[in-house]
């Protein structure tokens, strides 16, 4: 029995004048209803294009996508346009980031939750409004009824991000995907808004994808969390294994960089050096090994042969030349000590 | 031979009916032949009904007859008016005949031509069915005077009417009667009193300054929305620069008007039309008539001249109009007459006629300043051009010999900026005036203020050295006093503004007092001859083209002619039937 | 402040237009008497009209003109022009307004048609070459939008005139003006080429404007989000995508308009329609400066109608602009 929502081997790649952009280069997971996957990288590591590519909204734009992505049983690389848009919206809707550029400055926030909601049920207008106001009261807004009629600019910036995951919730979508849902809103904000999808998590009892560059907003929802870079997933595991026995050097980097309230936020304790890469011209071998400060012990091979994604215990997944155990005596050794440190 | 032509073909046009003109010069269809109108009727018919299409490219002065100036503002003014005189509405020579219209005949002069008496016909009345009477025409006449309310018509009735105080009835209301300057004896007589002696009288009569104005019905400036008609068409609408129609007056009796017919149920007139367009649309039969006086412009011309099948129902007529350069006595050395002479010599005529459009378009090589369809004009050729257009060398290098300049000169001639073939004037006269060593500055000015401000301003001239000045002068009506008075006449140069650009010949003043002062038109014609060749003498003005109209009448008009009177077809004749 | 603008506006017109001719009271007053009038007739004329006064008074007289009417003596009476009286035309003798009016019909036809005409072709073309960026079609488009800009309407009228009505008959020869309420048709048959030169040289701007608006909303996240949502591309591209266009559209719409109202002084001419555009520029040639005032003030009414007009519309269309 394969899970609700089962990524094999995703493609997506786009013909540019200047080349190829891989922006997702071989992507497996699979996720369960009610679960929570985090999907976490920095900018341009084919976090955001992945999310968007199981939506089908790179299909016809010119995008070459392969692999396999199925939902409760459906393929959905190879179903018409017209199939996914059917889909879109209905069982699986997305929540983007910064609201305020998201939704239509033209429309009312209730004319587009109305419009969501009437794409895939066939009700009057009084009755989806009803079902709006609904919607902007069970994600916590204060005065629906009144509020349904206001524009977007007219929100505060937590407001606008749950009038944006009322919207997407309109249609009890079974997958729902939540692109930085919280970046563009302050820390306490932040919270709420966490808060309110764990909650409207379960009570739709949906799958979650939940995507962003900052570990901290996953540590508290996800199942399972998913690492990215160039393209490619470098870490998969449990959010124990991730938290816990992370065993790839980004991923390290990523936990030093984590803001923590004990800490100046400018401080890094293991800063990862360099920008991400290319995404056309890939560095050879390790595409991590620009930046990795440990590229030496593993000599010529990390500049000329890719590491393979590979099980070090129980579903946890590395793309790492170096071996389990010295990875594992890295951790303790050199890096975990530096992270606990008060 | 020409006007055998003609009086075939208008005897035909009297009862034809619809045949194409009879071949009085023996052509097999002169209807679709160029220049055919040129000399005789095209298409005689006289069918009944349709509407007669005319189309100009901007609008009259003023179609109240007391207040217009352009040669086809008076043209169409007879479709609702009738003056006194008119000229006979036949092809050729004959056009240029007065014969009586309002007035049974000619005016009688008497006291020396210082009176003049005319006697109205009997029975003629207004659109409304009022009988016209002498009254009627006196105060037309009266109305016009006053400059202040029709500022646009000629001025001959102020200076040469013995007008006294007199201003006009709008100024001195109730006055008129009292007025002497016209006297009214009964109701079918009109006398006028002049200030001296004038013989050409009976051309001021023609003028629609003549046709009768009820008083009772003038608004004044006004008055144009709807003139009062005497004529066989009355105004039915006149919407102001845009449209006029004109439809048959029902109290027209053709009984009294031996010159017209009623031949078309209504005339239409579009103003303001885009004159490219205006052409295309003649071309292709959409209007039946153009109404200006130079008939198709730049453009159509080319189709016209180049393409056969449009060729053949176009005409090139002569117009009452030369062009010329004026030789100023007032800049050094044309003070001396025999420089003036050298330029005369010197020009090469033939390029300039090419600079106006060739023989077609543009026109003859002149051989004097008097355009020859004029009536009066006789035959002159002082620097034998005829027989050397191109300009004769030697003989401009002895006139700079006696000059006193052999090796030649330097000066500026002017030109009008809009007017291409004027630049290309003033460059051809560079070129032919520089093979004697007569060197020229080209100077362009704005045309609209080419007299107010520059050429014909005589202080701006000298200043600026202005030698030689490109011009060109249509006559008022075609006889001597309406084309050279306003050219050659030193009395009417003023500070700015003038017509008359230097020429200063106490002897041509002289010649035009006699020739205004003659009764009979003969001696008349043979003076305005003389003043023809004493302009030549004097060698104020260097005239190279007798200026071309190139016309075109689409296939479909009928009773269609050039009259070589207005030098443009007669309108009073056509029609569409 | 706008009438401000126009007052100081028409006052430099007023002071500046017979400077800029160079021409003394009687050179000016000269053009109005008949082509041959005598010194005394000219000079007569000028202090008549009035040129011999101090600009300023002259000014002040077509001012209170408009606030009191004129009285002008048209020979066998006084007719009273009342206010605003916009002063009698040197040239033709007739009131102003009353001629202004009688022809904004025409402009009024001309312009509010191929509005439309512009519009409509122009912003779809935007539109779809914007979806198809690259293609032949937005190539051709393009191209054709280059030419409609540049190519000068007396040139393009001359020709569609010469193509479509002379050649291929397909509209007819009516070349008069006739009223919509006298007969729609004929006014519709001899308005629709003049419509579609007009819009021609207009649709290519609207077209390019419209493109480069689509391209960059199309790019928008708020488009994104209405994809995610499950909408049609139809109704993504229309509903959401060519609102947010049609702010800008809409500025230069209300400027364009308003400009036209002003007189399509080329169009009118080429196609011969007596409108205000034709009486800007006969007035203009003849130097008469009653009417070249009255249609100055005329055409900046309509602009800033138009202006106010599109300041109010922005509202409507763009919330984000409305007042609290």
């Amino acid at each position: 029995m394969s899970p609700f929502l089962d990524v094999k081997d995703l493609k997506i790649h786009f013909p540019t004048d200047d080349g190829l952009v891989r922006s997702v280069d071989g992507v497996t997971f699979g996720l369960e209803r009610g679960k929570t996957l985090g999907i976490v990288g920095e900018s341009g590591s084919g976090k955001s294009v992945t999310s968007l590519g199981i939506l089908g909204l790179h299909k016809g734009r010119g995008a070459n996508i392969s692999g396999e992505i199925w939902l409760d049983g459906e393929e959905l690389v190879g179903a018409s346009q017209e199939h996914v848009r059917g889909l879109r919206g209905k069982k699986m809707a997305m929540i983007f980031q910064d609201p305020l550029s998201a939704m239509h400055p033209f429309y009312t926030v209730g004319d587009q939750i109305v419009e969501a909601y009437r794409i895939h049920n066939k009700v009057t207008k009084a009755v989806a409004r009803k079902h709006a106001i609904d919607m902007l009261g069970r994600v916590g807004i204060p005065e629906p009824g009144r509020r349904v009629d206001s524009y977007p600019h007219e929100f505060s910036g937590g407001m606008r991000q749950r009038a944006m995951i009322a919207m997407a919730l309109s249609c009890d979508p079974e997958l729902l995907i939540a692109d930085e849902p919280t970046t563009a809103l302050d820390v306490t904000v932040q919270a709420q808004i966490l808060d309110l999808m764990r909650d409207l998590q379960r009570e739709f009892d949906s799958a979650l994808i939940i995507i962003t560059h900052d570990l901290g907003v996953v540590a508290e929802l996800s199942d399972d969390i998913l690492v990215m870079y160039g393209g490619k997933c470098i870490e998969y595991g449990s959010a124990d294994d991730i938290f816990y026995r992370p065993e790839h050097p980004y991923t390290w980097g990523l936990l030093g960089s984590m803001p923590r309230l004990d800490r100046e936020p400018t401080e890094r304790l293991l800063p990862i050096k360099g920008s991400p890469p290319s995404l056309i011209n890939v560095p050879p071998g390790c595409a991590f090994h620009p930046r990795c400060p440990y590229t030496e012990r593993t000599g010529d091979k990390a500049r000329t042969e890719a590491p393979a994604l590979a099980e070090t215990e129980g579903g946890h997944l590395v793309r790492c030349h170096m071996s389990p155990a010295e990875r594992r005596d890295l951790w303790e050794n050199e890096i975990k000590p530096v992270l606990e440190t008060p | 031979m020409t006007a055998a032509l003609a009086l075939v073909a208008s005897a035909c046009g009297g009862g034809g009916g619809g045949s194409k003109s009879s071949t009085g010069g023996g052509d097999a269809a002169p209807a679709s032949q160029y220049k055919a109108a040129v000399t005789q009727v095209v298409n005689p018919s006289t069918k009944t009904g349709g509407t007669l299409r005319m189309g100009m490219p901007g609008d009259f002065d003023s179609v109240d007859p007391g207040d217009m100036y352009y040669g086809y503002a008076w043209n169409f003014a007879r479709f609702y008016t009738r003056a006194l005189t008119m000229f006979k509405p036949v092809p050729g020579e004959e056009g240029l005949q007065l014969v009586g219209d309002l007035a049974e005949d000619l005016g009688k002069p008497s006291d020396g031509g210082k009176t003049w008496t005319y006697k109205l016909r009997e029975g003629v009345k207004f659109e409304d069915g009022t009988p016209v009477t002498s009254k009627d025409v006196k105060y037309a006449v009266a109305r016009s005077l006053d400059k202040d309310i029709l500022p646009s018509g000629p001025t001959y009735f102020n200076d040469w009417l013995d007008t006294g105080d007199y201003t006009g009835p709008y100024k001195m209301k109730g006055k008129l009667d009292s007025w002497k300057g016209i006297e009214t004896p009964d109701d079918r007589t009109i006398v006028f009193h002049l200030k001296k002696a004038y013989g050409g009288f009976d051309y001021f009569a023609m003028l629609p300054q003549t046709a009768p104005v009820p008083e009772a019905k003038d608004t004044g400036s006004k008055y144009k929305e709807h003139p009062v008609a005497t004529g066989p068409y009355m105004f039915k609408s006149h919407e102001l620069t845009k449209r006029i129609e004109l439809v048959k007056n029902p109290n027209w009796d053709a009984a009294t008007d031996p010159n017209r017919k009623q031949l078309n149920d209504s005339i239409e007139v579009l103003l303001g039309q885009n004159e490219d367009d205006l052409d295309q649309r003649l071309l292709s039969g959409k209007i039946d008539v153009k109404v200006n006086s130079t008939g198709v412009a730049a453009n159509a011309r080319k189709t016209v001249l180049t393409d056969e099948k449009v060729k053949q129902y176009a005409d090139s007529a002569l117009i009452d109009r030369t062009w010329f350069t004026n030789i100023n006595g007032d800049v050094k050395p044309f003070d001396n007459i025999h420089c003036r002479k050298a330029v005369l010599y010197a020009a090469d005529r033939s390029a300039i006629q090419g600079a106006y459009g060739g023989p077609d378009a543009g026109g003859d090589v002149a051989l004097s300043l008097m355009p020859p369809k004029m009536t009066g004009y006789q035959k002159i050729d002082p620097y034998g051009v005829e027989a050397t257009p191109g300009g004769n060398v030697d003989k401009a290098k002895e006139e700079l010999a006696a000059c006193g300049q052999p090796n030649g000169f330097s000066t500026t001639i002017s030109f009008r900026n809009e007017r291409a073939a004027e630049k290309q004037t003033a460059e051809a006269l560079q070129q032919s005036l520089g093979r004697v060593g007569i060197k020229l500055d080209l100077k362009g000015y704005p045309q609209g203020d080419y007299f107010k401000l520059y050429a014909g301003k005589p202080d701006f001239a000298k200043k600026n050295g202005l030698g030689l000045m490109v011009y060109g002068w249509g006559a008022d009506y075609p006889e001597g006093f309406g084309f050279f008075q306003q050219i050659v006449d030193s009395r009417v140069i003023r500070p700015a503004g003038n017509t008359n650009l230097g020429v200063k010949d106490p002897k041509i003043d002289a010649l035009i007092d006699q020739a205004a002062a003659e009764t009979d038109a003969t001696k008349r014609g043979a003076i305005w001859a003389q003043v023809d060749k004493q302009v030549m003498d004097s060698a104020f003005i260097l005239p190279y083209v007798w200026a071309h109209g190139l016309f075109y009448r689409p296939p479909t008009l009928k009773n269609v002619f050039v009259s070589q009177n207005w030098g443009m077809y007669e309108f009073l004749t056509l029609s569409t039937q | 402040m706008l009438l401000f603008v126009v007052s100081i506006a028409t006052f430099a017109i007023f002071f500046l237009v017979p400077r800029l001719a160079g021409m003394s009271a009687d050179d000016l007053a000269s053009r109005y008497v008949g082509k041959a009038a005598n010194a005394q007739v000219i000079h007569d004329t000028a202090i008549r009209l009035g040129f011999n006064d101090p600009v300023i008074v002259q000014y002040g007289r077509f001012v209170k003109g408009i606030f009191t009417g004129v009285d002008r003596n048209y020979g066998p009476g006084i007719e009273h022009c009342p206010a605003p009286c916009l002063g009698y035309s040197y040239v033709s003798q007739n009131p102003v307004l009353p001629d202004i009016l009688n022809r904004l019909p025409i402009t009024l036809s001309l312009a509010l048609g191929a509005a439309v005409v512009w519009v409509i072709f122009g912003v779809a073309t935007g539109v779809v070459s914007a979806l198809r960026r690259g293609s032949f079609f937005d190539r051709l488009s393009m191209g054709i939008a280059l030419a409609g800009v540049s190519l000068p309407i007396f040139f393009t009228g001359i020709v569609s005139l010469a193509i479509f009505r002379d050649q291929l008959g397909l509209v007819g020869d009516v070349a008069d003006w006739v009223p919509f309420s006298e007969d729609p048709l004929t006014w519709a048959n001899n308005l629709i080429l003049p419509w579609v030169t007009l819009a021609f040289l207009y649709a290519a701007g609207y077209a390019r404007l419209t493109r480069a608006g689509m391209l960059e909303t199309m790019s928008e996240d708020y488009i994104r989000t209405a994809r995610a949502k499950g909408l049609a591309e139809r109704v993504v591209v229309l509903k959401h995508g060519l609102r947010a266009t049609l702010t800008p559209v809409l500025t230069m719409f209300g400027l364009d308009l308003g400009l036209l109202l002003g007189g399509a002084v080329l169009t009118e001419s080429t196609f011969s329609l007596p409108g205000i555009g034709k009486y800007a520029v006969d007035a203009i040639s003849n130097n008469d400066l009653p009417q070249v005032m009255g249609v100055t003030l005329i055409a900046a009414a309509f602009i800033i109608l138009a202006n106010l007009i599109v300041d109010l519309l922005y509202a409507v269309v763009d919330p984000r602009v409305r007042l609290a």
